[in-house]
């Protein structure tokens, strides 16, 4: 049998990143799911995936209120709940420093031509999180890196 | 002109531990199995989705050498673990019970099932790190 590679560990944590976001995830429970100790998860993490599991945590966050504020009429504030996200203040300045634009102003100027093609998504979480070269604050203590 | 897609091709890192996965738990049927003596024991591996027989899944070990040297190989298998790998869609009548079916086996989701413009879809992993989806279209 060959051995599991140690970074399909890490990857269960991600995938629970991924789908339990909504979720007040911290750091002991995404450890777990690593079969890593608190202290070495979070430096884990980003040797295998190039960022912290905090960092990950909120730009996912953000993409899926991004999502939401494209394809529901739902207000900012119950965007920002349902991703995950406790203060409406820190969720609005992240949003900006991610999407360049308030969620109000992002949701306004949103072609068309996003609900007609019928992109996988997967394929959106993929590409549409925030870049590496910004830095997020908010939930610090919940999923620290 | 191109006729039809036959075979697509899945690293898997363990073929004894994704034959067991891709027929026990996710449902699909084996199709062949042989090992080749004289090509260093490769071992031709193909499951598919039981009622589309012209569309096969190989299970393709990661070779070492003549094939990869073991630097390439080490690399593809921590790319696999990285999750980077994957890309099958399958199709489902309904997402729902088969998330549950597939769930209550022991299958790892990367989403739950959840309705997009085109329908309801979920996504999966199978215990390399390959990712894959199921929709059903709306």
């Amino acid at each position: 049998m060959t051995p599991v590679h140690p970074v399909r560990h890490l990857l269960r944590a991600r995938d629970l990143i991924d789908a339990r976001y909504r979720e007040q995830l911290d750091v002991p429970t995404l450890a777990r799911a690593a079969h890593l100790s608190p202290a070495h998860f979070a430096r884990e993490f980003r040797r295998a995936f190039g960022e912290t599991p905090h960092r990950y945590l909120v730009t996912r966050r953000l993409e899926r209120a991004a999502a939401l504020l494209r394809s529901t009429d739902r207000p900012v504030a119950d965007v920002c709940l349902a991703v995950g996200l406790r203060s409406v203040g820190s969720f609005t300045t992240s949003f900006g420093r991610a999407f360049g634009l308030s969620p109000t102003a992002y949701r306004a100027t949103q072609p068309p031509a996003v609900q007609r093609a019928y992109v996988p998504t997967c394929v959106l979480q993929a590409y549409a999180r925030a870049g590496q070269n910004s830095s997020f604050r908010e939930d610090s203590r919940a999923a620290g890196g | 002109m191109l006729k039809q897609l036959t075979n697509v091709q899945v690293w898997v890192n363990d073929q004894d531990e994704a034959l067991a996965f891709y027929t026990d738990r996710l449902g699909l049927e084996l199709r062949e199995d042989v090992t080749v003596p004289e090509m260093g024991n490769f071992r031709w591996l193909t499951v598919g989705v039981p009622g589309q027989p012209d569309v096969a899944i190989a299970l393709m070990a990661i070779p070492g050498p003549p094939v990869f040297d073991d630097e390439t190989r080490e690399k593809i298998h921590a790319l696999l673990a990285r999750g980077v790998s994957g890309g099958l869609f399958f199709a489902t009548d309904d997402v729902q019970a088969t998330y549950e079916e597939l769930k209550s086996r022991g299958v790892e989701f990367t989403q739950e099932p959840t309705e997009q413009p085109y329908g309801i879809d979920a996504g999966f992993r199978d215990p390399s790190g390959n990712h894959f989806r199921m929709a059903q279209r709306g």
